[in-house]
């Protein structure tokens, strides 16, 4: 059996979205900016698509939903033509956003602080979320906008989007939210809360890769970032991505008719998995249910580094996600696990599940069996669970400084 | 970055076959008892490095023969990921059968090594080849307990960059004789920075002494420094300068000159002197200077003493001068 549960990762795109995309590229090809019928041919299918992003997210017809490559993509849109508009060509100098967002969201503002902006990056409390006070309390004259992801990626915590929106409304600061972790997880409906910006991205609900939007309330003004053919009422330039709008389109459809009943299953799979890894001594997943998106998981097992667990559930065909810092490429942690703190502890033993609609119960079994062998075997190895104790004077300090630094 | 860049690196893929085979399946997991080591007559030592906290930590167990001192037994406990489980067996396997005395001389360059499939490829990716280092910082904690002297005692150099062994002297001594600029250039010559990057600079994945970016800019300076002093010596040397020196260097010249040739003998004789002023006209430069002690009013200090100071700094620093005692 192979499990894949890394779908805050990415997600498998949806059979019956590939199927809708089929046509566009070698039959329905034309270019939807041209006067022939080759091109014009695309429109109602565009139309269609467009509706049904709208729907999904119960946008007016006063908003503009645009689609771009991908959520960095949009990410960028609004942090830089923020900064262009009310900062480089107006009176504002600051930037608020937290310690636990996307990079697509933090590295750009690290950049934007080379350019002289003030970015504020807000703490999270223990379970990872913001709270809406500590939001206000950095808001000062000068701050350009507020960006706060609606669900975080490591941990599915869910932000305070709504109060977080009454805010920003009442000080007149603009808004905008990575909804990437959100959409299809999680009701997202924009009549509801108010904000002004709002990233998704298609491969994170069954849909393909490389295809994002961003929405824009009231289609208020925000500069281009890609200057072109102006496409998309000269708001985004490039080509319109026929196939990939058209299984955007249905693949939000398919992520957000009955959210609350597809989310019920995959919450009631996610639950199982959790109270059976929870019986485990020595773990802890991180922030409240009630508060977390309902397919994702994560969990702390003592003892057993990120890395290794990652490379035993491999061996099991099942894929996982670390924030470990021996797993990535710098062996930088996490900066969502450092951000919660946890004592350090999260950054090397934290293990990220997120399940899909496509998750079964059988894999849910099977990822229980496996997971617990692999704990089992792990921790058998593990100098956490050693009995003899090191002899007198070779004990080690919390964490190890280097050897020539002792004296 | 270049086309082979563009994916990033797989980083289990580049683990070598014996990483792999090893994380697994590690041969000397496992503890060994203060009775099991006492029912052989051995002694038995067991040392801890790192902690959970830190993302690696490893416990490595020694059974001693305390005629021999030879390591009969050894295991390991290990908290960390493949590359720290596998790098930590191999320590183990390495430690069998050597004294305490050799084992000590294991690095983690040899646990690397022994990792590798092909002598010439690397067993782990660049990043993690510090997983290796905690291997040989524990092996010296063991060999510093059983041996009752401090671990640091094995560590003849200050070593900067763990990952690959190299020290703060050669370090500074590929700077100066290749006059390197760059951290980069030093990775290229010494192999230092290129692997976990801790070393580079604070705020990697540990804390270190020493970083390079830091001892390239000591040694720069200190070459620097050295540069302008020789480029001073050189002006005080160089009698076509002189000159054109500013009065402050003169001074400091003819006084080097005096130092260097005359002082000693009217020191030898109970006397002294001293320059006190320079005055510069289109054909001469005329030196007052005034005895002490012995030498004021003894009869040569007019004549041959005057005459032997005057002729050396005319020598070594400019045929213009004149020394006028006062
Ligand atoms: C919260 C969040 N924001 C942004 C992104 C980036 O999305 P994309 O891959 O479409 O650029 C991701 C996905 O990695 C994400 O999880
Ligand atoms: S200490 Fe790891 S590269 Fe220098």
């Amino acid at each position: 059996m192979q499990v894949y549960l890394d779908n805050n990762a990415t997600t498998m795109c949806d059979p019956q979205v590939v199927e809708v995309m089929q046509p566009f590229f070698s039959e329905l090809y034309g270019n939807p900016g041209s006067l022939h019928k080759y091109g014009t041919a695309t429109h109602p299918y565009l139309k269609k698509a467009i509706d049904q992003v709208y729907t999904a997210i119960n946008a007016s017809d006063e908003d503009d939903v645009i689609f771009t490559s991908c959520a960095t993509e949009s990410n960028n849109w609004v942090l830089k033509s923020v900064f262009n508009d009310l900062i480089v060509n107006g009176e504002k100098d600051h930037i608020i956003t937290t310690e636990v967002e996307h990079p697509s969201v933090l590295s750009t503002c690290r950049w934007l602080e080379e350019q002289g902006v003030k970015v504020t990056y807000l703490p999270v409390n223990e379970e990872g979320i913001v709270e809406a006070h500590t939001v206000k309390s950095f808001i000062t004259d000068k701050t350009a906008l507020v960006s706060v992801m609606w669900a975080n990626n490591e941990t599915g915590m869910i932000s305070p989007i709504k109060e977080i929106g009454e805010i920003c409304k009442e000080k007149g600061i603009l808004f905008h939210s990575d909804g990437v972790q959100a959409v299809g997880k999680i009701p997202v409906d924009l009549q509801d809360v108010h904000i002004d910006f709002v990233s998704m991205s298609a491969h994170k609900f069954h849909g393909p890769k490389g295809i994002g939007a961003l929405y824009i309330k009231n289609s208020q003004a925000l500069s281009p970032l890609l200057h072109g053919g102006e496409q998309m009422g000269e708001r985004r330039s490039g080509t319109l991505n026929v196939p990939y709008i058209v299984g955007m389109g249905k693949a939000i459809e398919l992520a957000t008719t009955d959210l609350e009943e597809k989310t019920a299953a995959i919450r009631v799979k996610r639950d199982r998995l959790e109270d059976a890894l929870l019986k485990l001594s020595d773990t802890f997943v991180v922030g409240s249910r009630e508060r977390r998106t309902p397919n994702t998981i994560l969990i702390s097992i003592r003892g057993v580094e990120g890395e290794g667990m990652l490379w035993d559930l491999n061996n099991s065909m099942i894929g996982a996600s670390t924030g470990s810092a021996c797993a990535s490429e710098g062996l930088e942690a996490n900066s969502v696990m450092l951000a919660i703190g946890a004592d350090n502890e999260l950054a090397h033993t934290g293990i990220r599940l997120s399940l899909s609609r496509f998750t079964t119960d059988e894999e849910i079994d099977y990822t229980i069996e496996q997971f617990k062998k692999a704990v089992t075997r792990l921790r058998a190895i593990s100098s956490s669970f050693a009995k003899v104790q090191p002899t007198v004077g070779g004990e080690a300090g919390e964490c190890h400084i280097p050897h020539h630094m002792a004296h | 970055m270049a086309k082979d860049d563009l994916l990033g690196a797989s980083l289990w893929d580049a683990y070598s076959d014996k990483v792999t085979t090893l994380m697994n399946n590690p041969q000397h997991q496992g503890e060994i008892t203060p009775e099991e080591a006492e029912s052989h007559g051995n002694k038995l030592i067991v040392a801890d490095f790192g902690a959970e906290s830190c993302g690696d930590a490893v416990r490595l167990y020694w059974e001693i023969d305390p005629k021999t001192d030879k390591i009969v037994n050894s295991k390991f406990k290990s908290f960390g990921c493949g590359t720290a489980i596998a790098s930590s067996d191999v320590m183990t396997e390495l430690c069998i059968g050597k004294t305490v005395q050799e084992a000590v001389k294991i690095t983690n360059i040899d646990v690397e090594f022994a990792l590798r499939d092909e002598p010439d490829t690397p067993a782990v990716p660049p990043q993690k080849m510090h997983c290796s280092v905690m291997a040989y910082d524990v092996i010296k904690k063991a060999a510093g307990l059983y041996l009752g002297v401090n671990e640091e005692s094995f560590e003849e150099e200050i070593i900067v960059c763990e990952c690959a062994r190299v020290s703060l002297g050669t370090i500074q001594e590929v700077i100066k004789l290749n006059d390197l600029k760059t951290v980069e250039e030093i990775t290229d010559y010494t192999k230092a920075g290129g692997f976990c990057k801790s070393c580079i600079k604070p705020g990697g994945h540990e804390d270190r002494e020493y970083y390079l970016v830091d001892i390239l800019a000591d040694t720069r300076r200190e070459m620097d420094e050295e540069k302008m002093k020789a480029a001073a010596d050189a002006q005080a040397e160089g009698a076509g300068n002189f000159e054109e020196m500013t009065l402050v260097q003169q001074i400091k010249a003819v006084d080097a000159v005096i130092d260097e040739n005359v002082r000693q003998f009217l020191i030898m004789d109970g006397g002294n002197m001293e320059i006190i002023d320079i005055k510069k006209d289109e054909d001469n430069i005329d030196i007052y200077i005034r005895y002490i002690g012995a030498c004021n009013g003894c009869a040569s200090s007019a004549t041959g003493t005057l005459y032997a100071i005057e002729s050396t700094l005319k020598e070594k620093l400019s045929k213009k001068i004149r020394v006028l005692p006062i």
